[in-house]
C-alpha cells in the first residue's frame, strides 16, 4: 500500500453562530466527524450538495481552517496543532486550486507576482526561468507573465491559480470546484490538464465537485458527502455502477443519460436537506430516505463495507445489494 | 524586465493615466505644484522681495484712518507686492507666502501621519479581526464622537505656552484624523480578506505581513490615495480655523487663518478690505487645488463608475 499524504481522522468543524448573549449558543456542523485517507498517486473526488461541508473539509484538510475536533496528517505527521510560521513546510506538500479563478488572483498583481508569492513566502526569490516553467507546465506562454488577470479568460486563470498551486512542487493538490464557474468546453481542458500533470508531475488530488460527471471522468475513489458526513465511500467504478447508499443511488438517477428516448428510474427526493445547525438524530439523511425505518433514528450509522469489500463502504442500515453478477 | 507585450499596464497606472488625461485634475495638480514651490521656496522669495514679515513700517501707515495703509489698494508698491498689514506696516506679501507654507506644512504631515496610521490600524483590524478588531472599532466609534472643536480649543488653552504650538497642532489633528480613513479602509479591506486571492496567499504560506502589505494594500491604494488628497484641504481649513479662533499657530509666526482673522475688523469698517483678499485668496487656491485634484483622483479610481475589462 502507498504512503498515505493525507490523513483525516474524525475531523468536525462546527462554526459559532453569534446571536443575543441570553440565547443557547448555536453551531452550524458544517463537518461533522469526517475520515478520509488519501494516498500517493491517487485522485478522490469528494461530492456532494452545496452546503454538505465539501469546501469546508478542503479548507481543513489544507490547514486554512482550524478542525473543532479530529486530527490532521499530513504526510504521515500530525499538523492539528502546527500553527503559523511552522505551517510553511507543510504547505510545502498540500496546496489548493480555488472555484472562482477570478476571486482567487489578486487583480492588482501581474502573473509574474502572483506565481512568485509561494516562494517570496518560502523566502526565496524565484527566477524568471522558473516561472517561465511553470506557465510552460499549465500550456501558457512566457509573454504572458506581464500581464494582469482582467486580460485573460475563465480557463487561463484558472491555469494560472493551478501553476501558482505547483509552484511549491506539491505532494497533494486539493481542488476546490476547480471547473464549476467555466464553461462546459473548457471544463474538460482544464480537466485534462489535470489528469496530464497527474501523470507528468506523480501528483495526486482531492477533487471537490458537485458534477458527478466530472468526478467520474478523473477520480479513482469517490466520497459522498451529505450534511457534514461521508455517507459513501469506495472505489468510483463501483459506486457509480452499484451505489450502496440511497442518497448516492438518488444523486446518480438524476444524472441525465445523453441518450435519447431512454428512461431512467429517477429517484426523486423530497425535502430540504435539514439544517446543519439541528441535524436529525440518527441517520442525517433519514428524513428524506425512501427506505428509512425506525431504527434509522437511533443511532448514526457508520461506514461498513458493502458485501464484504472493505474498499467499499457505506454508512447506512439498508444498503442496496450488489448487484448479480453478470455470467 | 521587459515587457514583451506592449499595452499591458497594471490596474494602478491605468488610474494614474485617468488622472493625466481629467482636465480639472490637472488644474488642480498646476495649483498644487505652484503652491507647493511658493511654500517651499517662500524664505527665499521674502528675501527676493526685500522684506521680512515681523519689521514694523509705521511710516506707511494713515493715523488719520486709524492706522489702516496709507495709499490705494492697502498700500500695495513696488517693494510691498501685496500691500502692508494695517496696524504694524509689515508686509503682507511675507506674511502670506510664510503662512502659506505653516499652513501646507502642518496639513501635509498630518495627512501623512493619519493616512499611515489610519490604513495600518483599518487593515490590521480587518485581517486580524476578532477582539483586535471589537476594540479598535470601539476606538473609532469614540473619536467619532468625540467633541473635537471644544477640545482642540480647550488643550490650547490648558497646554502651557513653552510647548511649542505647531507640534501641539499636528499632535492634536493627527489623534482625531486617522480615525475616518480607518474605519473606511477596515469595511474596505474586510471584504477584500474573505476574497479568494487572500486565501490563496495564506495557503503558499505567505505570512500576516505580506498578506497585508502585498495582497491587500494594493487593492486600498485608490481609496487610501483619494481620501488622502481630499484630507489635506481639510486639514488646511482646520488649521486656519484654529488659528481663526486664537487656538492655532501664536504669532509672530505667520498664518493664514489668524490673518484672516484679523483682517475681519478692517473689512467691516471698510478701512482695509484688502487685508483680507490676500490670504483669503491663497487659502481658497490651496484648497481647491487639492480639492479637484482630490476629485480627479477619485474619479480614476473609482471602479464602481468606471470598469474598462
Amino acid at each position: 500500500m502507498s504512503e498515505e499524504l493525507l490523513n483525516l481522522k474524525d475531523v468536525k468543524k462546527y462554526f459559532g453562530l453569534r446571536g443575543a448573549p441570553w440565547r443557547k449558543a448555536q453551531a452550524v456542523r458544517a463537518v461533522d466527524g469526517v475520515n478520509l485517507v488519501v494516498r500517493k498517486g491517487e485522485t478522490v473526488g469528494l461530492v456532494g450538495e452545496s452546503g454538505s461541508g465539501k469546501s469546508t473539509l478542503a479548507r481543513v484538510a489544507t490547514r486554512l481552517l482550524d478542525p473543532t475536533q479530529g486530527r490532521v496528517e499530513i504526510g504521515g505527521t500530525d499538523v492539528t496543532k502546527v500553527r503559523g510560521r511552522r505551517l510553511r513546510p507543510i504547505r510545502r506538500r498540500i496546496q489548493m486550486v480555488f472555484q472562482d479563478p477570478q476571486a482567487s488572483l489578486n487583480p492588482r498583481q501581474s502573473v509574474g507576482t502572483i506565481l512568485s508569492t509561494p516562494y517570496r513566502a518560502q523566502g526565496i526569490r524565484p527566477t524568471r526561468a522558473q516561472l517561465v516553467e511553470l506557465l510552460e507546465q499549465v500550456g501558457l506562454a512566457e509573454q504572458y507573465l506581464e500581464r494582469y488577470p482582467h486580460e485573460f479568460s475563465g480557463g487561463q486563470r484558472q491555469r494560472i491559480g493551478i501553476a501558482r498551486a505547483l509552484s511549491v512542487k506539491p505532494d497533494l493538490l486539493v481542488c476546490d470546484e476547480p471547473v464549476s464557474a467555466l464553461d462546459v468546453s473548457v471544463q474538460a481542458q482544464v480537466l485534462n490538464l489535470l489528469a496530464d500533470l497527474r501523470d507528468e508531475l506523480g501528483l495526486s488530488y482531492v477533487l471537490v465537485a458537485h458534477d458527478l460527471a466530472v468526478v467520474r471522468q478523473v477520480a479513482d475513489r469517490i466520497a459522498v458527502m451529505y450534511l457534514g458526513t461521508i455517507v459513501e465511500e469506495g472505489p468510483a467504478a463501483e459506486v457509480y455502477e452499484a451505489p450502496a447508499h440511497p442518497y448516492t443511488k438518488a444523486l446518480l438517477s438524476a444524472v441525465p443519460v445523453p441518450e435519447p428516448g431512454v428512461e431512467r428510474d429517477r429517484i426523486v427526493l423530497t425535502g430540504d436537506v435539514p439544517t446543519p445547525i439541528d441535524p436529525p438524530s440518527g441517520c442525517p439523511f433519514r428524513t428524506r430516505c425512501y427506505k428509512a425505518q425506525d431504527v434509522c433514528a437511533t443511532q448514526r450509522p457508520v461506514l461498513e463495507p458493502v458485501a464484504g469489500n472493505t474498499e467499499h463502504r457505506a454508512a447506512c442500515y439498508f444498503p442496496e445489494p450488489p448487484p448479480p453478477e453478470r455470467t | 524586465m521587459s515587457s514583451s507585450v506592449a499595452g499591458t499596464v497594471s490596474p494602478t497606472r491605468q488610474a494614474l493615466r485617468r488622472v493625466r488625461r481629467d482636465r480639472s485634475a490637472r488644474v488642480g495638480a498646476v495649483l498644487v505644484v505652484l503652491l507647493i514651490v511658493i511654500a517651499a521656496a517662500a524664505p527665499l522669495l521674502v528675501r527676493l522681495a526685500g522684506q521680512d514679515a515681523t519689521t514694523y513700517h509705521i511710516d506707511l501707515l494713515d493715523p488719520n484712518r486709524g492706522n489702516a495703509p496709507a495709499g490705494a489698494l492697502g498700500g500695495i508698491s513696488g517693494s510691498h507686492w501685496f500691500g502692508v498689514e494695517p496696524l504694524t506696516g509689515r508686509d503682507l506679501f511675507s506674511i502670506v507666502v510664510l503662512g502659506l507654507r505653516t499652513s501646507l506644512t502642518i496639513a501635509v504631515v498630518v495627512t501623512a501621519i493619519t493616512t499611515v496610521v489610519g490604513t495600518l490600524a483599518g487593515i490590521s483590524a480587518a485581517y486580524f479581526g476578532g477582539w483586535y478588531d471589537a476594540i479598535m472599532s470601539r476606538l473609532l466609534d469614540f473619536l467619532f464622537g468625540f467633541p473635537q472643536l471644544v477640545f482642540m480649543i480647550a488643550l490650547g488653552i490648558i497646554i502651557p505656552a513653552r510647548f511649542p504650538r505647531w507640534l501641539l497642532l499636528i499632535l492634536v489633528l493627527s489623534f482625531f484624523g486617522w480615525a475616518g480613513l480607518a474605519r473606511l479602509i477596515r469595511n474596505q479591506a474586510r471584504s477584500l480578506v474573505t476574497r479568494e486571492f487572500v486565501e490563496a496567499a495564506r495557503s503558499v504560506g505567505s505570512s500576516g505581513w505580506m498578506v497585508i502589505t502585498r495582497e491587500l494594500l494594493p487593492n486600498l491604494l485608490g481609496p487610501v490615495l483619494v481620501i488622502a488628497t481630499l484630507a489635506i484641504p481639510g486639514y488646511i481649513g482646520a488649521e486656519a480655523a484654529l488659528s481663526f479662533l486664537g487656538v492655532g499657530v501664536p504669532p509672530p509666526t505667520p498664518s493664514l487663518g489668524r490673518s484672516i482673522s484679523d483682517s475681519i475688523a478692517w473689512v467691516y469698517t471698510g478701512a482695509d478690505p484688502w487685508f483680507l483678499l490676500f490670504p483669503g485668496a491663497v487659502l481658497f487656491l490651496a484648497v481647491l487645488g487639492f480639492t479637484l485634484l482630490g476629485d480627479g483622483v477619485r474619479d480614476a479610481f473609482d471602479v464602481r463608475l468606471r470598469r474598462t475589462s
